[in-house]
């Protein structure tokens, strides 16, 4: 058994010094956090975030949970830098087709400081996004995970792996050398193959009954602003519905039977 | 019915709900009328520049595009057995992009029997395959137009022979003005080599083909 003491009584103890006194709160380094406590507090007090943070960050994850879970993270971070490398190359970029596009590319990949490795990060990370999205995707599948109440989380991604298909369209003709312009040629045919929408779609793709410097303009706009601005968008209604609903534990973990209602141990 | 609207069911009418300036037949309360408002007044200010917007962008597929006629060569130049390539500038001021190779080669009787080919001079033949667009080539020891993406092949009349191709290659009016051939705008041809407006590749025009994928609003009927 634990020794009892009784407390000192309130009238016999030391008065400790006012807070502003203390010498431990008058070291740099207190008074630094204490700052930032006080910024913290005045924008928690007018925004509310922290309640956001604490509801996004500190979820109840199922048992089971492994590596394959990750791949939407990584999708995210392949946006991310996608976007940023994006956006550096924008700075040097020129959408002209006479000549002038290929030539900016040129120079970033062959004088800009670092432009090599921006424009390949941004190249290869295509690819890379490509492929996480459809493992993502795939691991979605496997798992059963796109079931209620999770659909509409499905198809949210499934808007976004089309909306990641047309940056990748679009971002393929940019460079402006000849495959690019084939590439172009021959996808904006395939959209006027359908009948009777077809033929209209491709010239407004276009811009045009022919491939003009109005094409390049077009499909330089949809894969810098307009499919961007959805994605993000989109990207965080995806985030949301993860956060509000939860992720699924493997499909190989079964329920503890003890918690199961009757009704459902007997189909089990 | 409560008339002070209290029971679930509320009358439409503002005399029913006993309402102060009401008169018979009349439905639009205050509150409507300023909830109509409001709404059209957003419904105007989104389609004021929603508008402008759709039409800025769809414009290219309503507009006309202007054709010119460019000069391919010499009328001696060209042979009626076998096609000489020229390159024509299809939309000046956009360099190699806006340049197109075609296939030309002089009437020739025993050849072009068609209906459609009797009175034209030259016979000029577009290199974009009738597939996806690729770029054809004129193979001379074959007497066929070979396509290198997807093994399209034509015979010395743009006729499909072979491959995925649903249609004959394209051709151009050819007129000749002081000597010289001259290259017009462009025009599809179905496999009787009847002519119509120019379509884009992929679009067949025999049978129901013709009708499922109508003439373009900017290419000239």
């Amino acid at each position: 058994m634990p020794r009892f003491t009784p407390p000192v009584p309130k009238a016999l103890r030391e008065e400790p010094p006012a807070p502003t006194e203390d010498p431990r709160t008058q070291t740099p380094t207190a008074k630094a956090a204490e700052a930032g406590i006080t910024v913290v507090d005045w924008l928690d007090e007018r925004t509310s975030l922290s309640g956001v943070g604490r509801w996004v960050l500190f979820r109840k994850v199922p048992k089971g949970t492994n590596w394959a879970y990750t791949l939407g993270s990584a999708t995210l971070f392949a946006f991310l830098s996608q976007a940023v490398t994006g956006v550096i190359l924008a700075m040097y970029y020129r959408p002209e087709a006479n000549g002038g596009a290929y030539e900016s590319v040129r120079h970033i990949t062959n004088e800009v400081f670092w432009g090599q490795l921006v424009q390949g990060m941004h190249l290869w990370g295509a690819s890379v996004m490509i492929v996480l999205v459809f493992l993502h995707m795939g691991r979605t599948f496997l798992f059963g995970a796109y079931k209620y109440p999770r659909e509409l989380t499905w198809v949210v991604g499934v808007v976004l792996l089309i909306l990641t298909m047309v940056m990748a369209l679009t971002g393929y003709l940019l460079p402006f050398d000849q495959r690019a312009y084939w590439a172009t040629v021959v996808a904006t045919n395939i959209t006027g193959t359908g009948p009777f929408l077809g033929p209209y779609l491709a010239d407004f793709l276009r811009g045009g009954p022919e491939f003009t410097t109005t094409t390049l303009s077009r499909f330089y706009a949809i894969h810098m602003l307009v499919v961007p601005g959805l994605m993000i968008a989109l990207i965080g209604v995806h985030l949301y519905l993860v956060t509000k609903l939860g992720t699924t534990a493997p499909p190989w973990r079964r329920p503890k039977e003890a918690t199961l209602p009757e009704a459902v141990k007997a189909e089990v | 019915m409560a008339p002070n609207g209290n029971n679930r069911y509320r009358s439409k009418y503002t005399l029913d709900r006993e309402m102060p300036g009401a008169f018979p037949g009349e439905t639009i309360t205050r509150r409507r009328f300023m909830t109509a408002t409001a709404h059209t007044a957003g419904a105007i200010a989104a389609a004021s520049f929603t508008i402008p917007a759709l039409g800025f962008a769809l414009a290219p597929v309503f507009e006309r595009v202007p054709h010119h006629w460019s000069i391919a060569g010499p009328t001696d130049m060209f042979v009626d057995n076998n096609y000489i390539p020229v390159t024509i500038t299809t939309n000046p001021g956009l360099g190699e992009v806006g340049k197109q190779l075609v296939y030309v080669r002089k009437h020739n009787p025993q050849l072009d029997t068609d209906p459609y080919d009797r009175n034209r001079p030259f016979i000029a033949i577009s290199n974009r395959c009738a597939h996806a667009g690729c770029p054809v080539r004129w193979v001379e020891a074959a007497e066929r137009f070979i396509c290198p993406c997807h093994g399209g092949v034509y015979d010395i009349l743009g006729r499909r022979v072979g491959g995925p191709p649903p249609r004959p290659l394209d051709r151009f009016y050819t007129r000749v003005r002081n000597g010289l051939v001259e290259i017009g705008p462009r025009y599809s041809v179905n496999s009787e080599l009847r002519p119509f407006s120019p379509r884009g590749p992929g679009e067949p025009l025999d049978g129901i083909g013709q009708y499922l994928y109508p003439a373009q609003f900017d290419e000239r009927k």
